[in-house]
């Protein structure tokens, strides 16, 4: 349906599976394009995006959706509470802070400014700081879009797509690079250290970023 | 709160990835939380770092968690959401900050420091410290040595020192290396929140990593 010859070179070079095929495929096209094919594309997106879920705990607070979310991100959660020092007993307790958290502020989740995994690892952050480090936490004011105003679909896909190249581009990376950002978000980093470029396709999330704060800005004004 | 004021003098990527990373002192954390609040610029890079977070969150091998854990989860979130605290309304700082101060610019409780110069230390962990700085009209800041990194932050009117002007939203970080001395511009009173580490090396607690790996 779309061109495909162009695109099979991006998925050699990152030797990627068919999952991604249709990502690659899709990001071909331009934003206008993106926007008249969204019913057709959402069957590709794959089901560890997880918006779906999140959606359903805020609308209908759907216990299954939640259960689903919970059983996929909290045996991570509690790994990475653990690499930055938590005890098994204690990262075992904040795990389950962290996703009564998740419930409590599903509403406050936008889709178009960070994946499900990006704003979980906030909370998860938030409370290694405020369990194991006994500090506060200040955070930026929020932005929220309005009770009438939400994200564009359109927005919404790209980010997602967007958080999961990023994603696949971590797993590609050497084993050593990746261990040297481990480290700096584990808090383990001793100082010195100076890694090589990796890479990581930051830009084109930041400048996504940027432009879905500027369309959120204008509906607050 | 987003300064119409254009921004020039921004955060670091070190500093950014450090707040994502949640590696910094509290006392600096609160600089960078009242940029962001003012910068969108920044914001948006703030949280292409959490999202390197939420890619290495996914990335990780799983801990097995016990068999109760989503039936006691079940059970908290059915206790409700932990009472927060309730916004001062209508200040004339950030959130963050006025979360600190405990209202607005008006509620400071100003000590002062010589020259005409005032300041407030904020409650923060002892890693570091954060102080509002209020420098009338003219005046220069004393100097106060800082062996360390120091985040400046202004909220309101400017100063100039040998590098550059500071206006509302800009920050400054200045590393031990630079001696400088900030004057505040005639015309308005110059209020900044500052915050510095020392005797703490800024290397013990930035990873270094952040310059060389990521391309923003
Ligand atoms: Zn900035």
């Amino acid at each position: 349906m779309y061109n495909m010859g162009m695109n099979l070179d991006i998925v050699q070079e990152t030797g990627a599976s068919s999952r991604q095929l249709a990502y690659a495929v899709f990001n071909s096209n331009a934003l206008d394009d993106q926007k008249a094919n969204f019913s057709a594309v959402t069957q590709t997106i794959p089901k560890n995006i997880w918006v779906d879920n999140l959606k359903r705990i805020q609308t209908d607070q759907d216990q299954q959706a939640f259960a689903e979310l919970f059983g996929y991100f909290a045996p991570r959660v509690k790994a990475f509470l653990m690499k930055s020092g938590a005890s098994p007993g204690m990262a075992e307790d904040c795990t389950q802070e962290v996703m009564a958290t998740l419930w409590h502020k599903a509403h406050l989740f936008d889709p178009s400014r960070a994946s499900v995994s990006t704003w979980i690892f906030t909370i998860a952050r938030n409370k290694n700081i405020d369990a194991l480090r006994k500090q506060r936490r200040p955070e930026p004011e929020e932005l929220t879009w309005g009770p009438e105003a939400e994200p564009e679909a359109s927005d919404v896909l790209v980010m997602q797509q967007e958080s999961d190249q990023l994603s696949q581009a971590m797993k590609a990376l050497p084993g050593q690079q990746r261990e040297l950002i481990e480290k700096a978000y584990f808090g383990d980093l001793s100082h010195g250290q100076i890694a090589a470029e990796t890479g990581l396709p930051l830009g084109t999330i930041k400048s996504r970023l940027r432009l879905a704060l500027s369309k959120l800005r204008q509906t607050m004004k | 709160m987003n300064t119409m004021n254009k921004i020039t003098h921004h955060l670091s990527d070190q500093l950014l990835l450090g707040y994502a990373a949640g590696s910094l002192p509290e006392a600096f954390n609160l600089v960078v939380a009242t940029h962001l609040s003012m910068c969108d610029e920044c914001r948006a890079a703030a949280q292409s770092f959490d999202s390197i977070g939420g890619a290495l969150l996914q990335a990780q091998p799983t801990e097995n968690l016990g068999n109760a854990a989503l039936a006691k989860t079940m059970a908290l979130i059915a206790k409700g959401p932990k009472a927060t605290v309730s916004k001062p309304v209508g200040s004339d700082v950030p959130d963050p900050l006025s979360a600190y101060i405990g209202g607005g610019l008006s509620d400071v409780k100003w000590r002062p420091i010589g020259l005409g110069v005032r300041q407030a230390v904020l409650k923060t962990s002892h890693v570091a410290t954060a102080r509002l700085l209020y420098i009338p009209s003219g005046a220069a800041v004393p100097d106060h040595g800082h062996r360390g990194t120091e985040l400046t932050l202004v909220l309101q009117g400017a100063f100039r020192d040998e590098t550059a002007r500071f206006a509302a939203g800009d920050v400054e970080v200045a590393d031990e290396d630079l001696h400088h001395k900030p004057v505040a511009e005639i015309g308005h009173d110059c209020i900044c929140l500052a915050a510095t580490d020392a005797p703490l090396r800024f290397s013990a607690w930035i990873p270094r990593v952040a310059q060389s790996v990521f391309r923003l």
